[in-house]
């Protein structure tokens, strides 16, 4: 699960983790008040989940309060296209108000999951403010990883080396070893998959600085944190996306015209792949799980449906724990009761098999049958019309 | 079988099966070598260690969700015990006509020459149904999990099935994410002596997304599918470009 900026920041604050003195306003009056309450020049940042906001015009300069206010009304309202953002942009609801720092230097700073070595790396470069993916490409020697131990965390002497390459020295030295300690204890206490600060930042003034701040949480543990799922803003994730997680079905939605149902996510990457293959585009990923319900399975079908673009379904299911008649019947009960008229191409195979295909055949309902699972991809991408 | 652990449970029967609660009382009372895991997955992590710290050999873990940090720890605690753990989320291991651990559908498997191991649980049976269907049986069937940290890993399966003198061949199934398949790709051109044949799901996968799977995700360009496979082919492995041909790409190579 992804946050804002600004709620980010609210729990670096909690952490001890320095920020500029800031805050979220969702209207160009409360960025003149929050503008005033600070005091000085201020920075006016769009608050969207997606990064590259600074040269989409998202983040402005403001002097005044009377300037504030009038950057906060280009702001709040505007879509912003990024290379992050979808084509269309995001609508931006909220800016974050914040006093501007006098930057010294830039800094990086991150902490996430190194797959290979199965615990946390803490990575720091004292190259800031680009892409750390472009570091990597071409200044490698600039980042160095510091590999948490498993169970002891992150220890002061791998934060001083942290700190030492970032090139902090003399005062700026403490309070920067001190804030890698900070986000690396939020990170654990809240289950973050990534806590990024691009730029961390030196101020002439002698502070270290977040001068951004990016949260990503393990979607595993939300369970066990409901301040943070509080945090939730479903209006940065797509309609559909969020109608399916109230079912705990995973889903995605993407470009194409075949929609998909699939058990178990390998089969259902696979099934999206296939569909390619044969030609056309799927539509969405969605794999309803092992033990999905005939409730999710009407659920699941009503939300795939939903999708304008949709012009045909593929069913593509192994069953192993999902037996194949319980499929069948939330398949049958979704198509009557949503009364759809999309061809529904049907690939099932596994657990009580002939069963489920007999019940299929038997509902008078117009659904083709496949017997594996490429003459299904040909049969549902004739179907959507044609290879795209 | 010899019985199950629930906390708080123990001293009772389930299905004429006797219930203990803890591990350790199982492996003391009937010498349980191998444990198999469906606690839900705020306490999985600890089901796991519990099973390794009562010295089970073998412990294989089901299920899906489990937080990172639980099995970073988890997975601390493995690497200091002489315990192998495979999963999570996966659908287990199972040796046709000999033994099954996990949720398999047992009935779509014969004993026969191929090895497959898989991310991917609903795949393994598609590749499973594929070889059945064409007369060609399976070694051993080892599904590792579609976790970012998980127990077993293609290379430790890969150096299985390469000294198993039943497997004479092997099919493995990656997905995008992480570099899993990038290692396998490194040790098949080292080391195995056999031939394998590869599937890399989610070719159509959009960057930056998690694909149902918690490892599954293309993250900072990278982990694609096209990378994957440009190792794999480079290692000598045969690439199957379609899902709905694994079957028929094993049963060329065997004939080859």
């Amino acid at each position: 699960m992804k946050v804002h900026e600004y709620q980010a920041k609210a729990l670096f604050r909690e952490f001890g983790v320095s920020v500029p003195k800031g805050e979220v306003a969702d209207r160009p009056a409360a960025c003149r008040a929050v503008a005033e309450r600070i005091g000085g020049r201020v920075v006016v940042k769009a608050q969207v989940h997606a990064g590259g906001r600074g040269k989409a015009g998202g983040i402005k300069l403001a002097d005044t309060p009377v300037e504030a206010e009038k950057v906060g009304s280009q702001i709040l309202g505007m879509r912003l296209r990024t290379p992050q953002t979808p084509p269309g942009g995001i609508l931006v609801r909220k800016v974050l108000v914040e006093e501007a720092s006098a930057v010294e230097r830039e800094l990086y700073l991150s902490i996430t999951l190194d797959r290979v070595r199965s615990t946390h790396v803490v990575m720091a470069s004292p190259a800031g403010g680009m892409e750390i993916e472009e570091v990597a490409a071409r200044h490698p020697e600039k980042i160095l990883r510091e590999w948490a131990h498993p169970a002891l965390g992150l220890a002061d002497f791998q934060a001083r080396r942290l700190a030492f390459a970032l090139e902090l020295t003399g005062e700026r030295f403490k309070p920067g070893a001190a804030l890698i300690k900070a986000l690396f204890a939020l990170y654990l206490a809240k289950d973050c998959s990534l806590a990024e600060i691009n730029p961390l930042v030196t101020t002439t003034d002698g502070r270290v600085l977040a001068l951004d701040a990016k949260l990503d949480f393990d979607d595993n543990a939300l369970a066990r944190h409901p301040e943070l799922t509080a945090l939730r803003d479903t209006d940065e994730e797509d309609p559909l996306d969020v109608e399916a997680s109230k079912y705990g079905l995973n889903y995605i939605k993407l470009d194409g015209n075949v929609g998909c149902m699939v058990n178990g996510a390998g089969l259902a990457m696979a099934t999206m792949d296939i569909v390619k293959l044969a030609g056309g585009e799927p539509a969405n990923f969605l794999d309803v799980g092992g033990g999905a319900s005939p409730e999710q399975i009407e659920n699941a079908f009503r939300i795939l449906s939903s999708d304008a673009r949709v012009k045909a379904v593929f069913i593509n299911v192994f069953g192993g724990i999902l037996r194949c008649d319980r499929l069948a019947e939330g398949v049958i009960a979704a198509v009557r009761k949503l009364g759809l008229r999309l061809p529904v191409v049907v690939r099932m195979e596994g657990t009580n098999v002939e069963q489920g295909k007999r019940m299929l055949a038997e509902s008078g309902l117009n659904f083709t049958t496949a017997d594996d699972m490429g003459h299904g991809a040909r049969q549902v991408v004739a179907l959507a019309g044609g290879r795209t | 079988m010899v019985g199950g652990v629930t906390p708080g449970k123990g001293g009772t029967v389930h299905e004429g099966f006797p219930v203990w609660n803890t591990v350790e009382e199982a492996v003391r009372q009937e010498r349980a070598d191998c444990a198999l895991i469906f606690v839900p997955p705020a306490a999985a992590a600890d089901a796991i260690m519990e099973a390794v710290a009562a010295g089970v050999p073998l412990v294989v873990c089901i299920t899906e969700g489990i937080p990172v940090a639980d099995m970073v720890r988890a997975k601390h605690a493995i690497a200091a015990s002489g315990s192998r753990l495979i999963g999570p989320n996966c659908p287990g291991v199972i040796t046709p006509g000999e033994a099954k651990i996990g949720i398999m559908p047992g009935h779509i498997h014969r004993p026969g020459p191929v090895g497959v191991v898989s991310r991917s649980g609903t795949l393994t049976y598609e590749v499973v149904g594929q070889l059945t269907a064409r007369g060609i049986g399976q070694s051993s069937c080892v599904g590792i999990g579609g976790d970012p940290v998980h127990g077993t890993s293609f290379v430790d399966v890969l150096r299985l099935f390469n000294q198993d003198e039943a497997t004479r061949a092997i099919m493995m199934i990656g997905e995008i994410g992480g570099s899993a398949e990038e290692e396998a790709a490194a040790f098949i051109k080292a080391h195995v002596r056999k031939p394998v044949v590869v599937f890399i799901c989610g070719q159509t996968a959009p960057p930056g997304r998690r694909m149902g799977h918690a490892g599954a995700i293309i993250s900072g360009g990278k982990g694609t599918a096209a990378e994957k496979m440009q190792a794999l082919q480079a290692a000598g492995a045969t690439l199957v470009p379609s899902p709905a041909d694994m079957g028929a790409t094993v049963a060329r190579v065997l004939a080859a």
